[in-house]
Parts: structure tokens; sequence; C-alpha cells
């Protein structure tokens, strides 16, 4: 286990001390030794119990989740050996013969280690309860930020302003040079930011539509990016009747899609083809982004550590979602093409 | 009216005709002489046509418009038309945040897309006036025996541009000017690892993935990139004269310029000869 802070080592000798006093006060209502006696006993036994579990705890547990069954063992042995101790101890201090009323009333000596043992069981129970409880909530707590954060990514990597302003410049350009595409344009840019800001509102994972809708809203951004890109882009989306009423999860394929427009059709001086396309096999279906772009070095793409923006996270994105749903049913692939570009592809079970 | 010509570059081909066409109502005397969709064509058509207003786009396929227009700086002036002065340039972009700074910081124009009728006419008057009476103010150096202001002004304001986007894009930590300086470089060789006293290095030459670093007697390879290196060195020291050489100013021997007005170094301790940038010609004045 990691060392305790000391102010939290610290608090947890004050509980131990409070707890120490409550059970001396009880002992000595039904008891005839007074009230300082008892004091002095209770606090030497408990606070021995107290070192030796932490000591435990520091050796012998590393991971408060996983180990959390080896206090089992901890609890009783530390409560026998302090209670020793603890005996030792006070002998020490008062100079009393503690062993001697072994001998003299053996019921109540087992009656005091019997005392030792509850309080030290329970006050671990609590303890222990207490901060797995915390920790579920801290991690409940870090899970809800990283959805909110990666929605909130989702959105800005669809609504990069490069995009939007290079979109709204040539929509404008439009308008007076051909009022018709201008419209046509437009009607595929409403289409597209109402996908992307519903998609990015839905919970991960959650909700799904058809893959001719996720087919359509693909067609809406290359119809955008072919406008802007003109004879350098061309593309084709290749879907078979059978698949239309297929459920996948919306937007899941955009990210690729982007991918290769951005890192492999754009920068590239003659542009390109890109070819989505869907299949089914052997109850799985596969979804293909294929482009003949820069082709980025794919080793790279794959062992990304740190997905700066814009890059990566795209990547990063469609395999969480293939996480969240599909678990270890979902898989993505990515290979650099044999005519240059780069083949991404993500499949998952037809039934779900 | 001035009659003039101008180049655009630009990859998205209605902004292209969408640039045009504003112009042509801004400026009915200006006439664009080509039309071009990336970088690398953007400086062969320049070179080729030498018009007098260049728009290029920042984002563009191959080269983009800043490296475009250093390239161009690098080999102006076309060998056809060898007194013809630098073009006036005019950058274009979407949305670039940084750009936009560094243009402000350099008063370097710039448009944003999509050009606006108003913004454009104030760059075509400025543009007008620029044409109209070049400016004689630039001073002599031995790169440039006859003064060519409108090129000095331009690789200045890029030297500016680049400088300002090194520090804007250096992600916060080469923003501060006080980094400790390198002493000791490690450079492995075979299965040990030389230290080289930054004290013995002469030239500091990228090369491909590596940095060549060049001491009196021999030769490293590092694979640290030269721009991780260079705000660690001490830039009175050492000297850059390209965009990937670094020289220790004291170990320059001469300079040379050859006929086309090129510079380039001999150093005292070693035969190799270094081009030196346009960009950065101005350190080499005759005192």
């Amino acid at each position: 286990m990691r060392p305790l802070p000391p102010t939290a080592l610290a608090l947890r000798g004050l509980k131990v001390l409070v707890l120490n006093t409550v059970i001396a006060l009880g002992i000595t209502l039904f008891d005839n030794h007074s009230f300082g006696l008892n004091l002095v006993y209770s606090n030497c036994i408990g606070i021995c119990i107290w070192c030796y579990i932490e000591c435990a705890n520091y050796f012998l547990v590393d991971n408060w989740q996983k180990h959390v069954s080896r206090l089992i063992f901890i609890v009783p042995v530390s409560v026998v050996l302090g209670y020793v101790s603890g005996h030792l101890l006070t002998d020490l201090i008062l100079g009393t013969t503690s062993f001697q009323y072994w001998k003299q009333t053996p019921r109540m000596a087992w009656g005091m280690l019997f005392v030792s043992l509850v309080a030290g069981g329970t006050i671990c129970w609590v303890f222990v309860s207490r901060e797995q409880l915390a920790a579920e909530r801290q991690n409940l707590e870090i899970a809800r930020r990283q959805a909110s954060e990666a929605q909130l990514k989702l959105l800005e990597s669809q609504l990069e302003p490069h995009m939007l302003f290079n979109t709204l410049a040539n929509l404008r350009a439009l308008i007076s040079l051909d009022p018709a595409r201008a419209q046509t344009m437009l009607d595929h840019m409403i289409a597209y930011l109402r996908a992307t800001l519903s998609a990015s509102r839905a919970p991960a994972g959650g909700t799904r539509h058809t893959l001719a809708d996720e087919f359509a809203r693909l067609h809406d951004y290359l119809e955008l990016m072919a406008i802007r890109m003109g004879p350098r882009l061309q593309f084709t989306l290749d879907l078979p009747d059978a698949l239309r009423d297929q459920p996948v999860p919306p937007l899941l394929l955009q990210p690729l899609v982007e991918n290769s427009i951005q890192h492999g059709l754009e920068p590239k001086v003659e542009g390109g083809r890109i070819r989505i396309a869907a299949s089914a096999d052997h109850g799985r279906l596969t979804l293909q982004v294929q482009d003949t772009g820069l082709g980025a070095d794919p080793t790279r793409l794959q062992g990304q550590a740190t997905p700066s923006p814009g890059h990566g996270f795209g990547l990063q994105q469609v395999r969480e979602r293939l996480a969240t749903t599909f678990g270890s049913e979902g898989a993505m692939l990515l290979v650099a093409a044999p005519e240059g570009g780069i083949s991404a592809s993500v499949t998952f079970p037809l039934k779900i | 009216m001035t009659v003039a010509t101008a180049l655009i570059a630009e990859d998205e081909p209605l902004l292209a005709m969408a640039l045009q066409a504003e112009l042509a109502r801004a400026w009915p005397g200006l006439q664009v002489l080509r039309t071009v969709g990336d970088g690398a064509s953007a400086v062969r058509a320049a070179l080729e046509l030498a018009p007098q207003v260049l728009f290029f786009d920042i984002r563009m396929p191959g080269l983009s418009g800043l490296d475009a227009a250093l390239e161009l700086a690098e080999l102006w002036p076309p060998a056809h038309a060898p007194h013809q002065p630098f073009p006036a340039l005019v950058f274009v972009t979407a949305y670039d945040q940084y750009a936009v700074q560094a243009f402000e910081a350099q008063a370097m124009d710039y448009l944003l897309k999509p050009v606006q009728a108003a913004r454009l006419q104030k760059t075509v008057s400025k543009l007008q006036q620029a044409l109209i009476k070049p400016a004689h103010t630039a001073p002599e150096t031995i790169a440039n025996p006859v003064p060519d202001a409108t090129l000095d002004a331009t690789l200045h304001q890029l030297r500016g541009l680049l400088e300002h986007s090194a520090r804007v894009t250096g992600s916060g930590m080469g923003a501060t000017p006080a980094l400790p300086r390198l002493q000791v470089l490690q450079a492995s060789v075979g299965q040990q690892i030389h230290m080289v006293s930054v004290s013995e290095v002469l030239v500091f030459e990228a090369a491909d993935k590596y940095l060549r670093v060049l001491t009196a007697d021999r030769e490293y390879l590092l694979r640290t990139p030269l721009k991780d290196l260079l705000n660690q060195l001490d830039p009175d020291e050492f000297w850059q004269i390209h965009r990937g050489t670094v020289v220790r100013a004291s170990a320059i021997a001469f300079v040379h310029r050859d006929e086309a007005g090129k510079l380039s170094l001999t150093l005292r301790e070693r035969h190799d000869k270094l081009p030196v940038s346009r960009l950065y010609a101005h350190r080499f004045k005759a005192m």
C-alpha cells in the first residue's frame, strides 16, 4: 500500500484514541477497576493493535481493491499480538504484573481479548468500507468527467474552426456563382451539423441509427469536402441493400473519414479517392474507409501514446466507442493500403 | 489607376474564383496572371511570371504559403527578369489564430476568408501605394548591391513571422528567453556515448531525421531536431545561416558572394562551404 500522508495518519490515530477512551469507559461500567487503569490498558492495547494493522497494511496490502481479503488474517493476528504487547506496555508504564490475572480471573482476561477482537474487527471494517466507498465515488467522478470531456472533444473536432470557416467561405462564394448549388451545399451542411450536434449530446454508446443514416451523414460531409476541394477529391459510398437497416452507433465512421481527408488527401497535391464500404460475413459487420492519400505511418497512428488535437484523437475516439458499445467484440484495424494511403476498418457483431 | 499583375495560390477552387472575382471588382486594373493550387506550383509560377502581387493561402498541400514565400525569396530574382523587384505578398487564411496574431505583430498584410469587399479594398489601396512609389530606404548589404526594398522588407517580415510563430507554437516552453544554455552534447557512437563540449562545436547541420554536429576534427550525429536545440544555444555565439544550419560566429573565416548575389561561408578550421539563406543574409554587412 502506498504510505498515507502524515495528516491522514494523525487523524486515524486520533480516532483510535477516542475509541479507546470509549471502550475504557464501557469497561469501567461493569468492572471494579478504576477508569484510569482501564484507560491505560485500553489505550496501550488499542494503539498496539492499530500499529500492527497499519504495519501489516503497509507491507502486505499493495492494492486496497484487490487485497482487502487479506484483512481476515491481518486483523485477528494483529489483535492478539497487540493484546499481548499492550499488556506488556501497560506493565512497563504502571509497574503492574498483568499476566497474574490470567491465572486469577481467566474469564475476565478472555473477555477482554474478545472485546479487543470485536472492536478491532469492527473498526477495521468501518474504515475499509468507508475508504472503498470514497474510492468508488472518486472513480465514478473521474469516469463522468472523462465522458463529458470526450463529448466536448468530439464536438470540437467536428466543428473545427478551420473546416467551418473554409466551408462558410465556399458557401459565400457559391451564393453569387451558383445559387442552386449553394442551396444544396447549405442543405448538406445543415444535415452534417445536426448529426454532429445530436451525436455529441447522446450518451456514449447509447443511441443507434441505421447504417443507411450513417452513410447519408458521411455523404453530407463528403459532399461538403468535395465542393471545397473540387476535382482533388473523389469518393464512393458502397452500402449493400441488405445492410441498410443494420443499427450502428451514430457517426462512428466520421473520425476515420475526417482523418483520411485531413491527413491523407488534403495535404496531397494531386488529391485522391476515398471509398467507404460495408460488408457482412460470418455474423460480423465490417465497415471500411480506404483512401489513396499520403498514407501517414500506420505504426505511428496505432501506437499513439498521447493523441494530439486533430491527430490520433479521432482514432482513440473510435476505439473507445467500439469498446464501450461492443466490449471485446469490436475491433479496429489500420493498414497501409496497397495503392498508397490508409485503409481503416472496424468490425463488430451484426446482432446487437 | 495602375495596371498590375498578380498570382493567386489557393487550393480550394471556389475560393480562388471568389478572390479573383472580388479583386476584379476592387481593382479593375489588376491582371491575375494565373491561379495555382499548391505551394510548389506557386513558387514555380511566381518565378516564371514575375508578378507584382502574390496572394498566398497559408494552408496548401505540399508547401505551406509561408514556406513557399521563403523559398521564393531564396530564389528571387528570376533569371529572365533580374531587375524585377520582389512581389508584394498578401497571405490569405480561413482561420489561423497564430498566423493572425503574427501578422498583426508584423504588419504584413493578410486577408481572412471569406474575403470581405471592404477589407479587400483596404489591402488594394495599400498595394497600389506600394507599387506606385517603392521605398528606397533599404540599407545596402553584400547580398543586395542593388537595393531591393521589397525583398528586404519581405524578408524582414518573414523573419519576424517565423520568430513569432515559433514563440507562439513553442508550447509555452520556448517562450521564456532564459533557457539554460547547453554545455555538453551526448552523442552515441556505436556502443559509447561521447560527451561533446558545445564550446568545441563549429557547425550544427540538419540532415534528414538527424542533426550533424561538426567539431574541428570530428563529426557526430544526434537525434535531436535542430529547432529543439536552437533555443538552448547562445544566439551571440551561434548564428543561424540557413533553415538547417547554425554556425559558430567566431569560426567563420570569410563570406563569399557569387555572381548571382548568393552568399556562402568558409570556416577557419574546416573547408566546408556553407550556403547562407537570404533570410539570414542581413547578418553579413561589411562594417
